[in-house]
């Protein structure tokens, strides 16, 4: 995770190594993909400065995601790909979030590409984004129980049934599972109406 | 580059609506972008929500919209993904590098190859190892064939929706009998699996090249040069284009969109030319670009987007010959499979494919990021590898999704109407969307 052995810096690294200072807690360029990882807390801040800064110009969240490192703590990593249209350069970005508070500053004030990406982040792993205008599930449904890509969560894993949100507006009080009768997981529940 | 019947300009302020920053709240878990028409009287009492797909030829059978209406103005939108997903990455987490390449053509099926080999290109990036010079011609020649079947799909497919079946008829004629002719080589039609992690499944032979060629002579040309004379000029098609789904560049750039949808915009990124991976570095082409960003550049864009990859496909022709008989496989124990002969009379041969086979091929711990430009936009892959045989996290960057993302901007003070081109254009492929 540190790998910070790499003795010659590519010059986005450097830049990046030198502007924000000692809120990088690690970096590495293995491969070739320039890579550092922050504080949770920091991520929209860092991304504001990389977004800024003309020397570096990261107008474009490629992509973001998490991966769930189960056995560690903490236990979600971020990642987020930028890329610049002007330079065209590449940085990875990562914090990591613990499990009982899983939360990060959203980027969607800053690129309108984290709104669709931070929601399918959350729907997969239910890392929260704060200050997220739309923070609801979206390739899966209101209805889906837990967070799938979760290592915890079993590939064969099936959904309990749920009554049709468009028949009235009657919703079910049934916390049990309407086949096996055993409770349903909290965090199941919490998705807004 | 084409004929303007009116400047797209005239078409934009006539809708007179200014951005809500809220986002509405509807019953069934709906929440709209919304805008309101300019002024002190906001009357939302003639306004109408309807719900349009999934089951909706136009919505291609796999996203669902909530728009609002007033009259046929596009107030407000929802747009709603997923009914396609599969799990995709959850499966790939659960089977060896090898097993995932399948998986990979179900993502966007019209072009299988080029996702085929971007998976590859990141299991190869986290192995650190290089394929041989045939197999880079080979890749970036069938990539690019893979990009024309797939925008023949696409142009095909909007067209039809707008009424003009003969060019969905004669495009898709034209991409069967490349789909047939790859088929000659990959052994299946749609879902090829034609990559091979440090190589490809098999080689290709100078007839096979002769007879592509023709294909371009005989179908691609003369369908392509039908194509535009039925629609270039075409005062209907012209209206339902002109001016119809325009973002500006900044937008766009925020929002991530590539591909040709950016490029129609007049930002000329393209991965191809930035960061050359396989044999592009070796080829000249011109990256099209659009003006206005709207419908019918993104139309213009794609259409001499395939003109650029039969002049790739030219390019790399006699350099495919020359390395005739040259090996296709990294030579690479770690990954590559061995000879069948090998394995049959040699037991350090059968052992090794043996591993490869029940255990996968076990890059060292690590992450790659590794990015080509598919037919709808960047597409890349995020392996991170704990040492196993199966990736620990695989993670696919999906053009269409996160262009689909963007597309509320087009929609909002759109005509109802316009959503099937402006769909169409967008070239949302479900299998990669929802994954």
């Amino acid at each position: 995770m540190s790998g910070n052995e790499t003795p010659e810096l590519s010059p986005v690294l450097a830049a990046v190594l030198e502007g924000l200072g000692d809120t990088v807690l690690a970096w590495h360029s293995q491969h070739g993909d320039d890579t550092i990882l922050i504080q949770p807390a920091d991520r929209a801040t860092v991304a504001a400065y990389l977004k800024d800064t003309e020397s570096l110009a990261f107008d474009m969240l490629m992509d973001s995601t998490a991966v769930d490192y189960e056995d560690e703590e903490p236990r979600f990593e971020i990642v987020d790909h930028f890329f610049s249209t002007k330079k065209h350069h590449r940085l990875r970005l990562k914090c990591r979030v613990p499990e009982d508070k899983p939360n990060a500053p959203s980027l969607t004030p800053l690129y309108g590409s984290a709104n669709w990406m931070e929601r399918e982040t959350y729907d997969m792993y239910g890392v929260v984004f704060d200050d997220h205008p739309d923070l609801r599930r979206i390739l899966l449904y209101p209805e889906f129980v837990g967070y799938p890509l979760r290592k915890d969560y079993d590939k064969l894993h099936e959904q309990p049934l749920f009554e049709s949100r468009y028949e009235g507006v009657r919703e079910t009080d049934e916390k049990l599972h309407p086949r096996v009768g055993v409770e349903l997981p909290i965090h199941g529940t919490e998705v807004p109406r | 580059m084409s004929v303007l019947t009116k400047s797209p300009e005239a078409f934009q302020p006539s809708y007179g609506y200014t951005f809500g920053g809220e986002l509405v709240e509807l019953p069934g878990d709906i929440r709209m972008h919304r805008i309101y028409p300019e002024g002190e009287d906001t009357d939302l009492s003639s306004r109408t929500v309807i719900n349009i797909g999934p089951s909706h030829p136009a919505m291609h059978g796999t996203v669902r919209m909530v728009v609002e209406l007033d009259g046929e103005t596009i107030v407000g939108v929802d747009v709603i993904p997923g009914y396609l997903h599969r799990g995709f990455e959850k499966e790939c987490e659960a089977h060896t590098y090898h097993q995932a390449i399948p998986y990979t053509d179900r993502l966007n099926y019209c072009s299988p190859l080029i996702n085929n080999f971007a998976w590859c290109g990141t299991v190869e990036k986290l192995f650190g190892a290089e394929v041989p010079e045939r197999c880079q011609l080979i890749r970036t020649y069938m990539s690019e064939l893979s990009r024309i079947t797939d925008h023949l799909t696409a142009m095909g497919a909007g067209l039809m929706e707008l009424g003009a079946l003969t060019p969905f008829l004669y495009m898709v004629e034209v991409r069967d009998w490349m789909w047939e002719h790859i088929c000659h080589v990959t052994g299946a039609r749609l879902t090829q699996s034609y990559g091979r992690i440090g190589g490809l499944a098999r080689d290709v032979t100078d007839e096979w090249l002769d007879r592509n060629t023709e294909i371009f002579e005989k179908h691609l040309i003369p369908k392509l040069k039908q194509v535009h004379a039925l629609v270039d000029h075409n005062r209907i098609f012209i209206d339902r284009m002109r001016g119809v789904g325009i973002v500006s560049q900044e937008d766009l750039i925020s929002y991530g969109v590539t591909g040709p949808c950016l490029r129609a915009a007049g930002v000329g990124l393209d991965c191809r030319t930035y960061a050359p991976y396989d044999a592009y570095d070796r080829v000249s082409f011109d990256v099209p670009i659009g003006k206005y960003g709207d419908n019918y550049d993104r139309y213009f864009v794609r259409m001499r987007e395939i003109e650029e990859s039969m002049k790739i496909c030219r390019q790399l022709d006699p350099m495919i010959r020359a390395t005739n008989g040259a090996p296709i496989h990294a030579e690479d124990a770690r990954m590559v499979l061995p000879p069948k002969k090998e394995v049959y009379s040699n037991i350090e041969a059968l052992m090794n494919h043996f591993k490869l086979i029940m255990e996968g091929p076990r890059p060292p711990k690590g992450e790659a990021y590794h990015a080509v430009e598919g037919a709808n936009g960047e597409l890349g892959f995020y392996l991170v590898s704990d040492g196993t045989g199966m990736p620990y996290k695989a993670r696919c960057r999906p053009p269409s999704f996160v262009n689909m993302g963007a597309i509320h901007l087009m929609l909002l003070g759109s005509q109802v109407a316009d959503i099937v081109p402006i769909f169409g254009q967008i070239n949302m492929i479900g299998g990669e969307c929802d994954r």
